[in-house]
């Protein structure tokens, strides 16, 4: 059974999201599989550079709608946008990542299809032309296969979670007119906080660091995290502290991560940490108490004062360099 | 201002979940439940609006079976002043859409100036009823918030978005989602909670809200086909070393050469 994909691509800063190379690759990965093809919909404001670099990854076609009153995530406007694309493209299966913005994107298209989603898949199979997405359900504790009984079979991705492949299509670009809908609500004010730095849920290496921490001073962590190229965490006791923002919050009640490696240092192991981070590729954790739960589910443990052995260790990855 | 709280009971997080003979559903005799912790937020946010504003009620829907009242009841325990249940079996079992249809369906019969979610129930992690509620309602949806204010018939929010937040402005009525970070849910005290308990939770059928199509729950459009639990062995070493600076280097050359990751 024939099957065309669609995969909704985020960008920042001028560039695209890890992500959208993760969705296009796995997006024609299953348009082959399903002898389908493969649309990629890009939409901002000046993203036209971005669209060509889509169909180096394999996308057929590109759908580019480029205004100015798309420069913002407006979901109204995005979801009419991308609604109208996967009517125009036929699509059964639509593709999003999970940012804050993603997973709002494919809530608002499922509603608006009357349609389900499949949320936070790590991986996805075909099936008879149906998509079995699997998930985490009960904060991590168990896996779920899904099945999206009616089309379009909207599906978003963990970050870190497909391989990314080249595959040259050089796709045909078509620009998309934004769509004639009108937004129910208005943006006053966007606010960056950090540019430059690597997103946590992105983040190939995520150091994080807990209770153990014993207040607000990171610097240990974060002289770690910079030397492997990846993101400071927090545990939630730590945040509760104060310690640390939510945005870092890592959890059941904060972001899911799943690098290749993740450093739990002076991090008890709560069933409400491992929610966040129980995926991840390889897990090292430091602490001072040799009975903390969090070394039963890590691959390497440290028993030892956070103090002492993060800066070894940043020390000696120095010593490497 | 009358402010509606969607309420979902959801398993603790301490609980041991296990799978149910099915293969797809869980057991649910041993499960402690709670209110979802999102939903928490929204009943903290709801009570600071009415108190801000001098006048309204809370009002805390939920759809459920019957021993979702005790989730209501923690919500009027902690200060909302009316508890609503729309009771029926099938909803135990309900998929997203079927949830949310049936949500708005009510709503339709409950005035209504601000309607708050938590942004996700962290039992299925779906994000999609409030959209759905908003959508079936023609109502704004600003999701994923951690901060409101609300003047002159607006509601204004601060949206959590990857790498920073946006400031959103809608007019009332409205569907806003909590973020961690928007409140800190209040303690419900000994004499409320008893007040609470005496409390009558009013109950609706689908009848009575006007849902009578059986094929909402017959036909859902997302199924779990079946659960597992996760088996991801962990090589569970202890990288040892005679001081921090040996340990630091044993655990480089594991991170190195045997799991490749740096």
């Amino acid at each position: 059974m024939t099957t065309n994909i669609l995969a909704i691509v985020d960008h920042a800063e001028g560039k695209l999201r890890k992500s959208a190379y993760e969705l296009v690759s796995e997006g024609r990965r299953l348009a082959d599989a399903s002898g389908g093809t493969l649309t990629a919909l890009i939409v901002g404001k000046e993203v036209n550079a971005m669209a060509a670099e889509l169909g180096e990854y394999g996308a057929d076609t590109i759908f580019v709608c480029d205004d100015s009153c798309m420069a913002d995530f407006d979901a109204d406007l995005y979801t009419a946008a991308a609604v109208e694309v996967i009517k125009t493209t036929g699509a059964g299966i639509v593709l999003v990542g999970s940012s804050p913005t993603d997973r709002t994107l494919a809530a608002r298209m499922a509603a608006k299809s009357g349609v389900g989603v499949a949320m936070e898949c790590i991986s996805a199979r075909l099936r008879d032309g149906r998509l079995i997405g699997t998930r985490a359900m009960y904060g991590g504790k168990l896996l779920a296969d899904v099945i999206l009984e009616a089309d379009p079979q909207i599906i978003t991705f963990r970050s870190n979670v497909l391989n990314i492949e080249k595959n040259g299509k050089a796709g045909a670009i078509t620009p998309l007119a934004p769509p004639p809908a009108e937004s129910k609500y208005r943006i006053i004010e966007k606010k960056v906080r950090h540019t430059g730095s690597v997103e946590l849920t992105e983040a190939d290496v995520v150091v994080a660091g807990g209770r153990g921490m014993g207040g607000s001073d990171y610097t240990v962590v974060e002289a770690l995290a910079k030397n492997l190229g990846g993101a400071v965490a927090a545990s939630r006791s730590a945040v509760d502290q104060g310690w640390r923002s939510h945005e870092d919050q890592v959890g059941q009640t904060g972001k899911v991560v799943s690098p290749k490696l993740y450093v739990a240092c002076g991090v008890s192991g709560a069933i409400q940490h491992l929610a966040g981070m129980s995926s991840s590729e390889v897990i090292v954790a430091i602490n001072n108490d040799k009975d903390a739960p969090i070394f039963k589910h890590a691959d390497y443990g440290i028993v030892g004062d956070l103090f002492d052995v993060v800066p070894a260790v940043t020390a000696q990855l120095q010593k490497m360099k | 201002m009358n402010v509606i709280v969607l309420l979902k009971q959801v398993p603790d997080t301490e609980s041991i979940i296990e799978i149910a003979d099915d293969g797809a559903s869980i057991k649910t005799e041993d499960v402690k439940w709670v209110v979802n912790p999102y939903d928490e937020l929204a009943v903290e946010e709801a009570l600071q609006v009415v108190e801000k504003n001098g006048e309204g009620q809370v009002t805390v829907l939920s759809a459920g079976i019957k021993q979702a009242e005790t989730a209501i009841r923690s919500a009027l325990a902690m200060g909302a002043h009316e508890g609503i249940l729309i009771e029926d079996e099938r909803l135990e079992r309900a998929d997203t859409t079927a949830t949310g249809q049936v949500l708005a369906a009510a709503l339709k019969k409950i005035p209504h100036d601000l309607i708050i979610a938590g942004q996700r129930a962290v039992d299925g992690d779906n994000y999609l009823v409030p959209a759905i509620v908003a959508e079936s309602l023609d109502l704004p949806i600003l999701p994923v918030i951690i901060k409101e204010s609300i003047a002159d018939g607006k509601i204004t929010c601060e949206q959590v978005i990857q790498g920073g937040t946006m400031v959103v402005e809608a007019d009332l009525p409205a569907v806003i989602t909590t973020q961690r970070g928007l409140n800190e849910p209040r303690y419900a005290s000994m004499p409320k909670i008893m007040k609470a308990k005496k409390k009558k939770i009013a109950s609706l059928s689908l009848d009575e809200i006007g849902i009578t199509d059986d094929s909402l729950f017959s036909n859902p459009k997302i199924r779990v086909e079946s659960l597992q639990v996760p088996q991801k062995s962990r090589a569970g070493i202890i990288v040892e070393g005679g001081t921090p600076a040996e340990k630091a280097d044993n655990l480089l050359r594991h991170l190195r050469e045997d799991a490749q990751v740096i």
